[in-house]
Order: C-alpha cells, then sequence, then structure tokens
C-alpha cells in the first residue's frame, strides 16, 4: 500500500514538472498584456486574433504537414534500416549505425548550413520538400534508436518457429515481428514528430522565402516578443489533442478484453 | 494499432481542412520577397502596399543580422529587399552583395530628416545603398522604485560602490551581444566604440570581467519582460523597447549615458541578385511614405527617421518624447559601428568568451 | 536470413546523400583556410585554453544532465510497466504531449516559474518562507536540460522493460532469487539496450545546445555550442567553425564507442 501510494506520489511529481510551463503558457494566453511578466487582466483577443491570423495559420499548417511526412517516412526508412542492420556483421553493423548519429552530433547549425550547400551545390530548389528531406535526416536517428532496442533474439526464435509451422515469410513477419517491434515504431514515430516540430535552425536554413513554420515564426519574434497570438494556438492544440487522447483512450477501454494484450 | 490508425486519420483530416481554408490563395501574381526583422512592420502596411500596387508581398523573417547575412551571401534564397542594421549594411557593400538605389523611383526620399541620411553615411558613403528605416539608442533602463539616485552614466553598470550603495549587486542585466557589450565599456573608460585598438579592447574586457559578479544574466530579447515585471532593477536595452517598457510599467526610466553610446539604424537595401528590382524600390518608396512611416511607428514603437511622419503624431507626449526623438546632444554623443572585418570580430568574440569563461 | 539486405538500401542511399556528402563538405571546411590551402590551424583551436574549457564545461553539464534523466526514468518505466496498463500508447502519448508545444514557449514559461518574482517564490513568500536562488544559476542549466531530454530517456526505457516477459520474471521468482535478484540480474540487463538509446539520445544532443543555458542560466557561462554557432555566425568562419565541429564529432563517436562497448546484449548476433 505504501510502496503504490509512493509510486503514484513520484508519477504525480514527473508529470506535474513536464506540464508546469504548459500551464503558464495557458494563463499566459488570457492575459491582456503583450508581457509574459505582467497580469494585465483577462481577455479573450488572442483567440478571437489568431483565427484572422492567416500567417499563423498557414505556418501551423506547414508544420504539421512537414512533421508528420518527415515522422512517418523517416520511421519507415529506418524500421527497413534496423532490420536489415540487425543482421549484419558487426563491422557494417557499427559503420551504419555510427552514420545515423551524425545528424544528432553536430550542432544543429552545422547540420543547417552544410544541408543548405549540399542544395546549392545540387542547384536543387529551397523549398517544401528540401526542408522535408532535411527532416528526415535528422529523424532517422531517434527512429533507429526507438525500434533497435525491440529487435532481440527472441523475435528470431519465434519467427523461425512459426516459419517451421508454415507460416509464409511476409506472413510470419506481420504476424511475429511487426507486433513486438510496433512500439519501438511508434515511440521513435513520436519522437521524430517531436523534433520536427520543434527545428528552428535547419529549418531556418533549407527553407524557401516567404515560407514558415510556427517554429521560423516563434524564434524570429523573439527580439520584439512574442505575439500572445502563440500562447493561444498552443493552448487550443494542447487542449484539442488532450481530448483526443481521453476519448480514444475510453473507446479502447470498453473494447478491451477481446484480445488478449502482447505487452502486458 | 487501430487507435493510431484513427489518430493519423484524425491529423490528415485537420491538415486538409486548414489547407482548404487557408491554401491555395495567392498565385502567379506578380510578387515581392521581402526579408524583414520579425515583428518590424505593421501586418497592415502590407496589406496597403498589395492594394495600391497589385503587387503581391512575400515575407520571411530573420531574427539578427548574421542569421540574414549567409542566406543572400550564398544565393541560397532571393530577395528584393532586405532590410540589414549598419555594419551589415557597410560588409555587404564592401563583399559587393548589393545593388544602388535608384532615387529617380524613390521620391519620397524627401520625407526622410537629412540628419539621419547624414548618420547613414557613415557606413554608407553617399546613401548609394540603402533608404533609413528606424534607428534608436542603446541605452540603460532603471526601475526608479527600486533604484532612489538617478543615473546619468555607464558607471552604473560598473562603479562599484554605487552599485553597493543601492544594493543592486548580482542584479545587473548585462546585454549578451559582443559589440554592444564592449561598446558600452569602451564609452565608458572613454574609447571609440569601434575601437580596433587591442590594448583598449583588453581594459574592456577587464572592466567586464569585473563587472561579472555584479550580473544576473546576460540577456537580449528578456530584459523587456525582466523589467516590466520588476524582477530587474536595471538592465542595457534599445530605446525602441523603453518606449514599450514604459507604457507597461511607468516606473521605468531610460537613459543614453553621458559617455556616450550606439545609435544604430536599420535600412531597406536591394541585394543584387534580387529578383525584381523595381518592385523593390516601390516598396522602398511606399516605406517613406509619412502616413506609412507613422503606420510602422505606432506598431513597432522604434524611432523613426521620416520627418513628415513624425509631424503626423498626434500624441505629444511621443511625438516630443526624448526617448523616441533624443535632441542633438544626445545623437551627438552617439556612433554609429562600423564594420570591422573578420579579425576583429574574431578578436572581440574571444575576449568576450574570456569574460564569459571567469568563474 | 541473409536476403533482407535489401531493406538498408532506401537508408544507405538517404545517409549519403544527406549525411555523408554534408559531412565532406564539413570536412573540407574544417581543413581548408579561407584563401582554400590545406591546414590544420582549424582543428588546433580547441586547444586554446577557453575553447577547451567550454568543452569540458558541456561535457560535465550534458553527463550530470544524462545522469538525473537516466535516474528519474528508470524508476519511473518500473512503475508505469508494473501499472500494468492495457494502453501503452497512451502512456507514451501522455509524457510526449507537452514536448509538442514549442520548446522556447517551453523554456520561457520556466523563467516565470523560478524567477525571483515567479510562481515558486511567490508561493514561498506567501508561506513567509525565504526566497530562493533558482535561476540564472548553473542548477536551472541542468533543470532545464532535464525537462527536455526527460522523454527521450523515459521512452525507450519504458520500451524495452514492456518487452520483457512475465515467464523470465515469474521463472527467476520460482528459482528462489528474490525482487532484488531479479531486478539485477533479470530486469535490468534486459532493459539495457533501451537504457543504452536513452543515453544517446539525451547525451549526444545535449552536447551542443546552449539555449537553455542562455535563457535559464542567465548566459554567464559559453559552451561549446555557443563556441561553434558564434564561429559560424559572429565571426562567419565556417572553416574554424566546422575545424571544431569535426573535433566535437570524433570526441562525440569515441564516447559513443565506449558506451556500446557495455552494450553487449544486441552485439553481432543474428536477431531474425
Amino acid at each position: 500500500m505504501v510502496k503504490k501510494f509512493f509510486s503514484r506520489f513520484y508519477l504525480g511529481l514527473i508529470l506535474l514538472f513536464l506540464y508546469a510551463p504548459i500551464f503558464i503558457l495557458i494563463i499566459l494566453s488570457f492575459n491582456k498584456s503583450k508581457s509574459r511578466s505582467r497580469w494585465g487582466g483577462f481577455t479573450f483577443t488572442w483567440y478571437h486574433n489568431l483565427f484572422q491570423d492567416e500567417a499563423i495559420m498557414e505556418a501551423l499548417r506547414n508544420t504539421l504537414i512537414i512533421a508528420l511526412l518527415a515522422a512517418i517516412i523517416a520511421s519507415v526508412i529506418g524500421t527497413c534500416a534496423c532490420l536489415a542492420i540487425s543482421n549484419m556483421k558487426k563491422i557494417p553493423r557499427g559503420i551504419l549505425l555510427g552514420i545515423s548519429n551524425v545528424p544528432m552530433m553536430n550542432a544543429d547549425i552545422v547540420t543547417g548550413i552544410s544541408l543548405m550547400l549540399l542544395f546549392i551545390a545540387l542547384n536543387y530548389p529551397l523549398s517544401f520538400s528540401s526542408i522535408l528531406m532535411s527532416h528526415i535526416t535528422f529523424n532517422i536517428p531517434y527512429v533507429i534508436l526507438s525500434v533497435m532496442p525491440r529487435l532481440t533474439r527472441q523475435n528470431a526464435i519465434i519467427y523461425e518457429a512459426a516459419r517451421d509451422l508454415g507460416a509464409t515469410k511476409s506472413y510470419a513477419f506481420f504476424k511475429i515481428i511487426l507486433p513486438d517491434i510496433f512500439p519501438g515504431i511508434l515511440s521513435g514515430f513520436l519522437l521524430a514528430f517531436t523534433m520536427s516540430l520543434d527545428d528552428f535552425v535547419i529549418t531556418y536554413f533549407t527553407k524557401g522565402a516567404g515560407f514558415d513554420t510556427l517554429s521560423t515564426i516563434i524564434y524570429t519574434e523573439v527580439r520584439k516578443g512574442i505575439k500572445p497570438e502563440m500562447y493561444a494556438l498552443s493552448t487550443l492544440l494542447f487542449i484539442s489533442i488532450l481530448i483526443l487522447l481521453v476519448l480514444i483512450n475510453r473507446k479502447k477501454d470498453k473494447e478491451h478484453g477481446e484480445k488478449p494484450l502482447r505487452n502486458a | 494499432m487501430k487507435r493510431i490508425t484513427a489518430l493519423l486519420l484524425l491529423c490528415s483530416l485537420i491538415l486538409t481542412s486548414t489547407g482548404v481554408v487557408t491554401g491555395c490563395s495567392k498565385s502567379n501574381s506578380p510578387k515581392l520577397l521581402v526579408y524583414n526583422w520579425g515583428e518590424y512592420i505593421d501586418p497592415e502596411v502590407e496589406k496597403l502596399f498589395e492594394k495600391e500596387t497589385g503587387i503581391n508581398v512575400v515575407m520571411s523573417y530573420y531574427e539578427q543580422n548574421e542569421d540574414m547575412y549567409p542566406i543572400i551571401a550564398t544565393g541560397s534564397q532571393k530577395y528584393d529587399v532586405v532590410c540589414p542594421s549598419d555594419y551589415m549594411v557597410e560588409k555587404m557593400i564592401g563583399e559587393g552583395l548589393l545593388a544602388k538605389i535608384d532615387y529617380n523611383n524613390i521620391p519620397n526620399i524627401k520625407n526622410i530628416d537629412p540628419s539621419y541620411l547624414k548618420s547613414a553615411e557613415q557606413f554608407d558613403p553617399g546613401n548609394q545603398y540603402s533608404v533609413p528605416y528606424c534607428w534608436g539608442t542603446v541605452g540603460i533602463l532603471y526601475n526608479k522604485t527600486m533604484i532612489k539616485e538617478p543615473i546619468d552614466s555607464w558607471g552604473a553598470l560598473f562603479d562599484k560602490d554605487f552599485i553597493e550603495k543601492n544594493g543592486y549587486a548580482g542584479d545587473i542585466l548585462m546585454i549578451n551581444s559582443v559589440r554592444d557589450a564592449f561598446a558600452i565599456a569602451l564609452s565608458y573608460l572613454g574609447y571609440s566604440i569601434n575601437s580596433t585598438d587591442e590594448a583598449q579592447i583588453d581594459e574592456a574586457k577587464k572592466l567586464l570581467q569585473e563587472q561579472k559578479p555584479l550580473v544576473d544574466a546576460y540577456v537580449v530579447d528578456q530584459v523587456r519582460d525582466k523589467m516590466i515585471g520588476g524582477e530587474s532593477p536595471i538592465g542595457v536595452i534599445y530605446s525602441g523597447e523603453a518606449i514599450f517598457t514604459r507604457r507597461e510599467n511607468p516606473d521605468l526610466e531610460y537613459v543614453v549615458p553621458k559617455e556616450g553610446s550606439n545609435v544604430w539604424i536599420d535600412g531597406w537595401v536591394i541585394p543584387k541578385n534580387a529578383p525584381n528590382k523595381e518592385y523593390a524600390e516601390k516598396w522602398i518608396n511606399f516605406m517613406c511614405d509619412p502616413e506609412i512611416a507613422l503606420k510602422n511607428f505606432n506598431y513597432i514603437t522604434y524611432s523613426t527617421p521620416n520627418k513628415a511622419a513624425r509631424e503626423l503624431i498626434t500624441d505629444e507626449d511621443i511625438k516630443n518624447s526624448p526617448i523616441a526623438f533624443p535632441g542633438q546632444d544626445v545623437l551627438d554623443r552617439c556612433t554609429t559601428y562600423h564594420y570591422l572585418g573578420e579579425k576583429m570580430d574574431a578578436l572581440y568574440i574571444k575576449k568576450w568568451n574570456e569574460v564569459k569563461s571567469v568563474q | 536470413m541473409n536476403t533482407k539486405k535489401w531493406l538498408s538500401y532506401p537508408y544507405t542511399i538517404w545517409m549519403g546523400i544527406f549525411v555523408i556528402i554534408p559531412l565532406f563538405i564539413i570536412i573540407y571546411y574544417g581543413f581548408t583556410a579561407e584563401g582554400g590551402g590545406f591546414t590544420l590551424s582549424n582543428i588546433s583551436l580547441i586547444t586554446d585554453p577557453i575553447n577547451l574549457a567550454s568543452l569540458w564545461l558541456s561535457l560535465e553539464l550534458s553527463l550530470v544532465s544524462t545522469a538525473i534523466c537516466l535516474l528519474l526514468a528508470y524508476p519511473l518505466s518500473l512503475i508505469l510497466h508494473g501499472m500494468k496498463l492495457k494502453n501503452n500508447s497512451f502512456i507514451i502519448m501522455i509524457f510526449i504531449l507537452p514536448m509538442w508545444m514549442n520548446f522556447l514557449l517551453r523554456t520561457l514559461a520556466w523563467q516565470n516559474i523560478l524567477e525571483k518574482t515567479g510562481v515558486i517564490n511567490t508561493f514561498l513568500k506567501l508561506l513567509h518562507l525565504p526566497a530562493l536562488d533558482l535561476i540564472n544559476t548553473p542548477g536551472a542549466i541542468i533543470f532545464g536540460m532535464v525537462y527536455n531530454f526527460l522523454p527521450f530517456m523515459i521512452l525507450p526505457i519504458y520500451n524495452s522493460l514492456s518487452k520483457i516477459s512475465d515467464d523470465y520474471i515469474n521463472a527467476a521468482r520460482d528459482l528462489g532469487a528474490n525482487s532484488l535478484l531479479t531486478f539485477l540480474k533479470v530486469i535490468l540487463p534486459l532493459s539495457l539496450p533501451g537504457v543504452v538509446s536513452g543515453i544517446t539520445m539525451v547525451f549526444v544532443p545535449s552536447l551542443t545546445t546552449f539555449v537553455i543555458s542562455d535563457i535559464l542560466g542567465g548566459s554567464k557561462v559559453v559552451l561549446i555550442g555557443n563556441i561553434i554557432e558564434q564561429q559560424f555566425k559572429t565571426v562567419n568562419n565556417w572553416h574554424t567553425g566546422s575545424g571544431l565541429s569535426l573535433v566535437l564529432m570524433v570526441f562525440i563517436l569515441f564516447s559513443m564507442a565506449i558506451l556500446t562497448k557495455y552494450d553487449k546484449e544486441s552485439e553481432g548476433k543474428n536477431i531474425w
């Protein structure tokens, strides 16, 4: 009982730690003052302005499309690579995994400028696709690092067993391997998505004229003060994702029991 | 896995729906590519320009001169008109990155106060490449309720006795920008803010090192909020921000110290590789229109060099504000930055890092 | 099972174009002077005492925050795993969701919490307790780093724990192992690959960050990330910036090599 209390308490503490700044953002979205450090009264102005602001809405759309596409493509490329790499001998395996860490090891500005120089050298116009390719590149290591630990010897044994029992290669793959590594792919996808959402420097150097994501807007606004519309947007995004999550979770709770869960 | 698919489907639904709302608006009508600081123009002005000329404005933003420079220098993105600061204009002229402006297309130049054009000649001789847009000074912002003695000198940031007497040791917000920090120290020591004498720079470095224990944080953009909230008693700030902070917190006072300071000018320039010089000149001319300059001034609160616009200001307090429009005596003791070359930049950075490395 | 090699081709081609070629661009810049001649001076710049000190400081901060992340994340993952929740992805989402708000906005929000006039100190004042010096200290830098990187430690560890079959644990218990022994001999070794991934995802990126130090630490120190950024931007010398980057990269590779030496579990085996 005491142990249970402590674990709940600990869990609550970590969640408070992670969510504390989000509460601040929500409060600031109702602050009449443009300054984050003075409470100027309660207002809905920023929400109203937000929907009038085409630039922010377009940046939101760009941000989501890039993050989603980059994370999906990186997940596919990364997962395939993991499947192949896990079969390799030590040296090629070490080299391929080492390469994947390069984008992580460089400061953002180094990755950003070197990618920009690459696109210039290839005479490739900076545009939506150049940002997308850059994001896929720095997303791949996160997918690999998430999927790799889920690929262990156990999979191989069950997979072989399934094959011996007459399962086709693809059947055994989709029924044995994929479900088993899926949580890894999912967290890789989510981490990749997170990295894409937040990136400023690499996007800045690989974007075309007039193209903005939320990050590029926020970072360039810093000098003159961040527009409170950004707090309003964050609040709306946060609340809607949270509601969505809870809804999906409740629906799932009702459904469960029909099939056993493999990870429990 | 169904759950995930549902989530993905929902995401794509949101994407497409926002796509329908905001997408496919601007097509192949003529366009002007503007590269500007973030939040450095009234968005309404863009719309007015589009209305008057039928040219679509495509805006891109940067946070610092140094972010903008590699983009223009490598030509990775091409812009019609850009708004760099003085020393960066000088550097870009030196490297042949800018096109000369044809003043026949900019009749509104007559609205710009000749004294600012003269100041701009310090970095752009003959005003051939740039047209001033905004300007300001660097000074001290302090909270009158927290510091009782009036301040008129950079000594308020360095003089230990004064600081301890007024009880703000360890609470100073020093500026986190190499040239600005050294300019302050150099001015206090009585040297030029464009000094290239290593002995002088060393002396300034020592002063900054001694100042470090008195400093709470080195910041640029956060001075505003920290001063408004009463978190800090004193900080270094640009004059344009001082107007905004004083509106939010009337206890704050801004001074340009008697030893002199930096006056900076941001100006419109046209890169050599600009796709459309004609539109760029139309834009610059539009920006010099008094009504438009006034709109921008009201929005960004940075001083305008536009004489005609200043006369249109109805609020007498702002019109005669010594912060927005300091007297000639203040301007006389202020200097613009010069581009000192890569070697000097490296030296300044090295000395600055030595300041930061002191524990 | 060796026919699966083709699965790595998209990855290899992708990395070849978008990682190896840019890497060669950095190497080219790192080993040449402004005029174009070969030089080692960019590389040897790291021996400058200030640069060296900044490298050590970055290393120190990254190591400490990685260790704290690990210490916080491992028990948390054990607790989550122990709760036997049906919805794995729900858990994952709860920990990742705060990260979807912009990094800069979140970090600035921490200022509101930690400042002298911030939430915590206002609260302490109400309780008539002495104010705490929280912001603009080295502690605040580590705090910010832990905050920003914690989910990158939680997810891989939780994932590798959730993979451990209960059968193993029951077997160990049946054979007479107590819970500590079961943890040390069964759970910990099996979760090691996740731990290694987590450490990589926290330690490597945190070596080059400096924004947290600038916003929460009051920018009173110089980190290696600051130095590289200055060389690229303020000094505008891509050669020296690239040279320092290369040194840092070799340095990280070296540390990673040491780390993966301990990652024996998945080493060089045929996996499926």
